[in-house]
């Protein structure tokens, strides 16, 4: 009929799917061909691959720009905790039990920091995680203050031995995150992902073609918060010791979430993994200078939102115009004979 | 008498929780900007009046008066050369360079000053108190803090509905577009803004220093009790941040007779309170 397609994949997409297939069997090998260390820095790493990629739905897809998900982190650490000391429960079933708490949860705190705006609703999530730690704080049975360690019989019911419950948490991890990056590619190909690109865009233009901008929003916040819920249980497992104050710690789970998604390049899948590997070999050469690492990535995430606002991965795809996630449209002259994607 | 008490200490710690807010206030009314970096340049205010007394040997309140100035031309260069890039419609720029700042800030003070608490002393005016009746006694510290207060929230207003300078002010809130066609230097206008809420930042970080210790990592806990007492009073209304400021002192100092861990709980939970059931604040701007 017509010489011309719609299509979503690209050639490099498809060379991405099958590069991200072989890297996803690796690393979920991981444990028969990677050395202890390696697997506790690749399992670090997921965490943050998944954290910053709900950090980025919620503050690149959704506008909505939180500076308070580690109130969830910490909450889904200490459900973890509860549910183990409490009623002895094994571990990772837990896991999903701390994302349904967390979204629960987070119904009613939407209702609450959603009465504000841009930048005050960010400092308002702020206040919600601060009054989740104190609260947390309060919590005698798990520690108050000072926290608590998961009891030895508990931690057993993992796997017997230490390299194996090690081998059973950075699966767990890379299945979760996994998980999150594919709910978010799928949200972003589908009617939300229209809605809250609308959104994005302009939110009074999406409101009036018919888009519900409350609920899209509500559901991203309510999406995230179960997700960071999880990671937080699973980052609990890695150390088996809570305290309030490294749990919803402001510095691990939301700055330097932020700075990966920023430095990688927010608004884009891509972004928040480019900005991990980044932001690891930033830390592994720069660790060592204390202080002075917190200035050089404070400052790296100033200069790139100032001059490179759409990241390094921003930067790259649109000078090489590559979409390795296929989400957005774009019409092949001539590419209908080839039966691609023709309808 | 041990609750009045309570309540009376409460209502004049709020006077500063108001010297955090003020600053922060302002900025937003002027040029919808929200600082995260603002509890951190409070903490850089009061390092700045520790050197100041070491050099000088000066009492801390009567450093403000150095302080405040050099605060004033750091905050005029901070926003010419870092915020006004970021200004437009999009509000994550000014949001996340902010948040670097803020980062940023407190590491320079870690190396620069260590991470000992650190606290000024001004003399005897700090134990100086009057005892109203027994067990309700007002210190003179906490007194002038408030009196600070507002001194500080009443010559703002008058700046603002008063002044050439305030007038140019509300022009650039309303309509910066409209402003500039009038003639106004936004670029300007704005330095002369974050200059103004610098100028507040050093009284509040002095007070700060003088008050209790601190320490370099001190700065979110003070944007957070500036937030919720804006939040509390109604965007927009400098006399209602007072309130709000004084809602929440009250509301920490209650909190910590029930339990002295209770006292940052309560003022949170005060703040969600207001937010719950009246989220305009309670005295909101009641015309444009």
């Amino acid at each position: 009929m017509s010489d011309f397609a719609v299509t979503r994949a690209t050639p490099e997409s498809r060379i991405a799917a099958l590069v991200a297939l072989i890297v996803v069997a690796g690393l979920a090998a991981a444990p028969w061909w990677m050395e202890r260390n390696s697997i506790r820095v690749a399992g670090e790493m997921l965490i943050y691959v998944g954290l910053a990629s709900l950090w980025n739905l919620l503050a690149g897809y959704g506008g909505l720009v939180s500076v308070g998900q580690h109130a969830y982190v910490g909450l889904g650490a200490y459900i973890l905790f509860a549910f183990g000391i409490l009623l002895g429960a094994p571990p990772l079933a837990v896991v999903p039990v701390a994302g349904v708490a967390a979204a629960i949860l987070a119904l009613p705190v939407s209702m609450l920091v959603f009465r504000l705006r841009g930048a005050y609703f960010a400092i308002g999530t702020w206040v919600v995680a601060e009054v989740f730690r104190l609260t947390a704080a309060q919590v005698t049975v798990l520690g108050g203050g000072s926290g608590v360690s998961l009891p030895i019989a508990i931690v057993r019911s993992i796997g017997s031995t230490r390299e194996m419950r090690e081998f059973v948490v950075y699966d767990a991890t890379l299945a979760v995150t996994l998980g999150i990056i594919a709910g978010i590619f799928f949200i972003a190909r589908s009617r939300w992902g229209l809605a809250l690109q609308a959104i994005r865009d302009s939110e009074i233009a999406a409101e009036t073609s018919g888009v519900d901008v409350a609920g899209a929003k509500r559901l991203l916040y309510v999406a995230a918060a179960a997700g960071a819920a999880m990671l937080g249980a699973l980052i609990s497992l890695a150390k088996l010791r809570i305290t309030p104050d490294s749990a919803f710690s402001v510095n691990d789970w939301t700055a330097y979430v932020i700075f990966i998604t920023v430095i990688g390049g927010i608004g884009r899948i891509e972004g928040p993994i480019v900005g991990t590997i980044l932001f690891f070999v930033l830390r592994e050469t720069l660790a060592d200078l204390g202080p002075f690492y917190l200035i050089a990535l404070g400052a790296v995430a100033v200069v790139t939102m100032l001059f490179a606002p759409k990241g390094v991965y921003g930067l790259i795809a649109e000078r090489f115009h590559i979409q390795l996630f296929p989400i957005a449209r774009r019409v092949a002259i001539g590419a209908a004979t080839k039966g691609d994607a023709q309808e | 008498m041990e609750w009045l008490n309570a309540v009376a200490q409460g209502v004049l710690i709020g006077g500063l929780y108001a010297l955090f807010a003020a600053g922060l206030s302002l900025i937003f009314g002027v040029m919808r900007l929200v600082n995260i970096a603002h509890g951190d340049l409070i903490v850089l205010a009061a390092y700045v009046v520790l050197l100041i007394v070491g050099v000088t040997g000066l009492n801390p309140l009567v450093a403000i008066f150095i302080a405040a100035p050099v605060m004033a031309a750091f905050g005029y260069g901070l926003q010419r050369l870092l915020f006004n890039r970021t200004l437009g419609d999009d509000i994550l720029p000014p949001l996340l360079v902010s948040f670097g700042l803020s980062v940023i800030l407190q590491n320079i003070l870690l190396i620069a000053f260590s991470a000992d608490s650190r606290k000024l002393d001004a003399g005897a005016i700090e134990t100086a108190s009057w005892t109203l009746a027994p067990g309700l006694t007002l210190g003179l510290l906490p007194l002038l803090m408030f009196a600070t207060a507002l001194a500080v929230i009443g010559a703002l207003q008058f700046m603002f509905y008063r002044t050439s300078l305030g007038r140019a002010l509300r022009a650039t809130s309303d309509d910066q577009e409209v402003a500039r066609l009038m003639g106004y230097d936004n670029r300007h206008l704005y330095g002369v803004a974050m200059a103004l809420s610098l100028a507040v930042v050093a009284v509040a970080g002095a007070f700060l220093a003088v008050r209790a210790n601190f320490i370099p990592s001190a700065g979110p806990a003070r944007l957070i009790f500036g937030f919720e007492a804006v939040i509390i009073g109604g965007l927009g209304n400098l006399w209602g941040t007072l309130i709000g400021g004084v809602i929440l002192g009250v509301a920490q100092s209650l909190g910590a007779m029930i339990d002295p861990g209770w006292q940052l709980l309560a003022g949170h939970l005060a703040f969600l309170l207001v937010l719950a059931v009246r989220p305009q604040g309670l005295m909101p701007r009641i015309s444009a």
